[in-house]
Parts: structure tokens; sequence; C-alpha cells
């Protein structure tokens, strides 16, 4: 029971930082219609960042007042989103897809060398953070007790982004611009302040993500590109620009990648993607997704 | 899609036989005036535009753009390393030959599931697709050699293998050189006639306006399924001519931001135009190989040519190249 129980924590960690990033694609596709395959290097600018504040530049203060710089990372992948979207992507919103997809796949390659030139190629790491909160038992197991702050984390985001979306007077204007651009523009919503707030939002979220994650494991280069694939997975399995589909995609995948690391573990990420080619075979657009 | 109106065929059948002559023997010398390193370099150029030619097929004829090319190179690379390892063939005839067969049979296999959505969902799921292959290969180390890939020697061209005592170097610029250049040839010329045959002219007519397109009675599907079955294959012969010239096969060439290096090709020359691939491909493979000598950033700057690219010129290289040739010989008429 107790074994039990440690695989549903390391799926719900898994989940959580996998909504975070994919929650925040999610976000920007229902938005703006644009799908960022730049998207998994700003979680890996956040991890980075987080990493060097903790690591590197306070490096020695051992004082709780460092996890107060865990969400450096956000803040820093937000800044970039905010400064990207409206000097770079605005041009392309109506354009093919294929060029949207082009002029984020030459931001991705950007990304990952400025990553390389700011921190070089060597992992970063911010382990002080994840030793400091310790270990709790569960039965006879150890668990880290860091990790389940990272699920709460998840979890808050997740409530704090769904108030935000269905409770705020934001959220209905964002909703609008999503559904009806042009008359959502017409009834005097300034539809360019709503992308780039929309795009920062989502910059953010996945900063986040980096930045939680930081202290448990390094930040490598690379990271950003293979986080970009799996939270792929979770949209394709819950629906390309649907929050909810997010989540439960995330939840999904949290638990497939957990089992399958436990039973076996070279198909896993095959597992993963046979899952999300069975899931539009059956369902086109997602589970929760919008026929486009 | 939203685009500008192809410009019409016009030229002559003959003219462009001679056009398409002249470059071919143009290429046949360079072996002799270029200095190995550059001719190899060409080589890898015309494997790649195999590649990208039936990358296009997808992208400039039909309108679906694949983010999961890599898969159909991997997969032609890894058959003829599988080839080597396990049934010691030496062939490249026979290379080839089970190249074509692994990437059908992987296309047909994904192309059934592909061909079912258009725009952004295909691109995602011919990604997700090719990944599929990247952790089978990165994963099941004892067949594929993981990261360490598999080494391929060279081959047997038409059953005569390198001569005792020439060197390895001599072996690509001047006898697998002309192969690839064969190869190439035979590729655009097959291609060529695909895309001017009604089967072709059906494709465009799909692209340009699927619902009419099905009111004439197209299949609009199962032509999307033949154009993915062809596009494939010819991106599996690349992936099979391109073992030999680099002598070993890794799993990086199965990982997606190769595909996305093949659509970078196909942008960079100008995917509404036939020739388009062809020069993309060749201009890539220069640009990539003096990037990376020039600076270890490599990519950003790569990268930063890509958006440019797509911000001025959305044309690319051919179809820049036809228009500013249009207006010049407007203002001398």
């Amino acid at each position: 029971m107790d074994i039990l129980t440690v695989h549903l924590f390391n799926a719900l960690l898994y989940a959580s930082v996998l909504f975070l990033i994919a929650g925040g694609l999610s976000l920007i596709y229902g938005v703006m219609r644009i799908v960022n395959l730049a998207h998994g290097n700003l979680f890996a600018i956040g991890a980075f960042t987080t990493a060097s504040a903790v690591g590197v530049w306070f490096a020695g203060s051992s004082s709780a007042w460092l996890f107060l710089l865990v969400p450096i990372g956000a803040v820093a992948a937000a800044a970039i989103g905010a400064v990207v979207e409206p000097t770079l992507l605005r041009r392309f919103y109506r354009r093919p897809e294929e060029y949207q997809l082009l002029v984020t796949f030459g931001l991705l390659m950007l990304l990952e060398d400025l990553l390389r030139f700011l921190w070089g190629p060597y992992p970063i790491s911010a382990s002080v953070l994840f030793e400091k909160v310790g270990s709790l038992h569960v039965g006879e197991f150890i668990y880290p007790r860091y990790n389940l702050l990272v699920i709460a984390t998840g979890v808050l985001a997740a409530l704090f982004l769904w108030a935000f979306v269905y409770r705020t007077k934001f959220g209905v204007v964002l909703r609008a611009t999503s559904q009806d651009m042009r008359r959502a523009s017409a009834l005097g919503v300034n539809v360019n302040l709503v992308y780039v707030e929309a795009f920062t939002i989502g910059c953010f979220m996945a900063g986040l993500g980096g930045a939680i994650i930081a202290p448990s494991q390094p930040a490598v280069l690379g990271m950003g590109v293979d986080a970009l694939v799996l939270s792929f997975i979770v949209v394709v399995i819950g629906g390309l620009g649907s929050l909810e589909g997010a989540l439960v995609g995330a939840f999904i995948v949290g638990v497939i990648r957990e089992i399958g690391i436990s039973l076996f573990p070279e198909m896993e990420l095959a597992v993963l993607y046979v899952i999300a080619a069975g899931v539009l075979f059956v369902r086109p657009a997602g589970l929760f997704g919008r026929t486009a | 899609m939203t685009s500008a109106p192809a410009a019409p065929e016009t030229r002559s059948p003959l003219r462009i036989v001679l056009w398409a002559a002249a470059i071919a023997v143009v290429l046949a010398v360079l072996p002799w005036v270029l200095d190995p390193y550059q001719s190899i370099l060409i080589a890898y150029g015309l494997v790649m535009a195999i590649a990208v030619l039936g990358f296009n097929l997808l992208l400039g004829y039909s309108g679906l753009l694949s983010f999961g090319h890599s898969a159909y190179f991997g997969v032609g690379a890894y058959a003829v390393a599988f080839m080597v390892k396990y049934l010691r063939v030496e062939s490249m005839e026979l290379f080839i030959l089970g190249a074509v067969a692994a990437s059908a049979l992987v296309t047909a296999l994904f192309g059934y599931v592909c061909v079912r959505y258009t725009r952004i969902f295909f691109s995602i799921l011919t990604l997700a697709l090719s990944q599929v292959l990247w952790s089978l290969a990165f994963k099941f180390f004892w067949v594929t050699g993981g990261t360490d890939g598999l080494r391929v020697p060279t081959p047997k061209l038409l059953g005569v293998g390198m001569a005792e005592g020439d060197d390895k170097i001599r072996f690509l610029t001047h006898g697998y050189y002309y192969y690839v250049l064969a190869v190439f040839i035979a590729c655009v010329a097959v291609m060529w006639v695909v895309v001017h045959s009604p089967f072709g002219k059906a494709l465009q007519a799909i692209r340009d306006n699927e619902t009419r397109a099905r009111f004439v009675g197209l299949r609009v599907r199962a032509y999307r399924f033949v154009a993915f079955l062809l596009s494939g294959v010819f991106t599996g012969i690349a992936g099979a001519l391109w073992v030999p010239l680099n002598g070993l096969t890794t799993p990086d060439i199965l990982y997606w931001p190769f595909s996305g290096e093949i659509v970078f090709m196909a942008v960079l020359g100008g995917f509404r135009n036939f020739t388009g691939p062809i020069v993309g491909a060749v201009v890539f493979n220069y640009l990539k190989t003096y990037a990376i000598g020039f600076t270890v950033y490599w990519q950003a700057l790569l990268g930063i040519t890509l958006m440019v690219l797509v911000l001025v010129l959305p044309t690319g290289i051919v179809g820049t190249a036809r228009l500013l040739w249009a207006r010049a010989r407007r203002r001398t008429s």
C-alpha cells in the first residue's frame, strides 16, 4: 500500500510540472492560435534562472529566505515572453501556420544557445533547498518533502488559473478574445494588450514549472526541447487550447509515465506517444478540445 | 492556406530538359574541380535535397506541414545499418531497396493515422509519432547501439567495392558521389513527373480548396495518403544514401529538431517552387557547416537566419530570385 502512495506522489509530481508547462502552451494557443515551439525553452530559462539564483548568486546562504528566490525563474520567463510577443510573434498571427511554427522554431534555436551563452554547458543545481526541507516517512519508504511542495504548487497554480480565467473580469475579456477576436475588438477590448498578457502568463507558467523543479533536479541544456515534446503529448491528449484538457492530460501522462517507468522502462516514452496517437484517433481534437 | 498564385509554367519542356542537363553536367564535373571536402559537402547537399524534395510533396503540393520527417530519414538510415549488422549485406542497391521497403512500411502506418488531420494537428501528430521511433532507438541500445549509433562501412556500388589500396575520401568523392548524383537525378525526374501528373494537380487542388476538390469527386484522404507515402519513401532513400557518407547513424537523425532542419531547408529554398527544396538543401548544408566552423553559437545564428527569412523572404531563395528576374524582364521589355 505504501509503495502505491509513493507511486501516486511521483505521478502527481510529474503531472504538476507538466500541467504548468502544457497549461501555458494551451493558454497561448487558446487565445492566439499559435503553437510556440520555443515554449519548452522558457521552462528551461525558469529552471536555469532559479538554479543560478539559489545555487550560484546566493550560494553559501542557507536561510529560509532562499525560498523567496524560487519564483525569480518564472519572472524571467515572463519577461522574455512580454518582449517576444509584441516584437516578433504578433506579425505572424495572420500568416499560415507553417510560418508560425518556423518562426518559433527559429526562436527555439536562438534561446537554446542563449542558455548556453549565459550559463555555459554544465548543469546547475539548486539542491540546497531540496535538502533543506528534508524528507518524511511513508510507511517503510522515505519520501522527499520538497516533492510535496511541488505538487502543492501545481495544485495552487491550477486553482489560481481557474479563478483567474473564470472568476475575474480579465478572465472574461480573455475568453471573449479567444472565442472571437474581431468581435471582442469591436466591443472595445484592447486585443493587443490581451495578447501580451496572455502570452506573458503562459510563459510565467512555463517558467514557474522550471523554477520549482530546479531544486530537485539540475538545470541542463536540452531540457526545454524534451519538455516541449512531453507537453505536446499532454495537449494532444487533453485538447489544444483547453486548460481543463491540460490538467487532465498532465494527470494521465503523469500516471502512465509512472506505471511505464516501473513496468517497462524502455517503452515508457513510446507508450505515451502511442496513447496520444490513440486519443487523437478517437477524438481528433483531444479529450476537451474544440474542433478547429 | 493563403498563397500567391504560382507563376504559370510557360517554359517549353525542351528548355527545361536543356537546363536540367546543363546543371547535371556541372554537378558531374565538380569533383574534378573542387577539393574533396567541398565535393563531400555537395554530396551531403544532394542527399538532403532528395529528402526535402520528398518533404515538399507534402508541404508545397499538399499543404501539409510535417514536423516528423526525421522519422523516415532515420528509418532509411537504420534500415541500412541493420542490414549491415544483422544480414551482412554490402550492396548499396540492396540497401536502397531495404530502405524503400522499411520506410514505405513505417510511412504507411504513420500516414494512415496522420492524414486524417490537417493544419496544426497534422504537424503535432507527425512530430509525436516520429518521437516514438527516436525513443525506441534511444532506449533499445542493445539493438540500435543507443547514442553510440551503428557504424556502416563503405558499401559495394553495382557490385564493385572500394578498390584495394584506395582511400575512403577518393571513394566518396569519385565513386560514391556519382552514385548519389545518379540517384538524385532519378529522384528529381520521378518527382517532376509526379507533381506534373494529374495526381500532382489533384494534390494542389486539394491544397487550395479541399471542399471543392471533394465536390469534383477527388478522394481527398486517399490522395493525401499516397502523397504521404511517396514523401516518406523519398526521405527514406535519402536516409539510406546518407549513412555510407556519414559512416555512422545515431538517434540524432530521428530527433525532432532534425525534422525542423528539413522544414528549414524547404523554406530557405522556397517551398512554392519545384527547385526550391533542392537549392534550400544545398545552401542550408553550406550554411550549417560554416556556421558550426564560425562559432559555437551556430544554432543561434541559424535561428536568427530562420526568423529573418520568414519575416523578409517568405518565398525563399528561388521564389525571391524569380520575383527579381520577372521584375528585371518587365523593365527591359
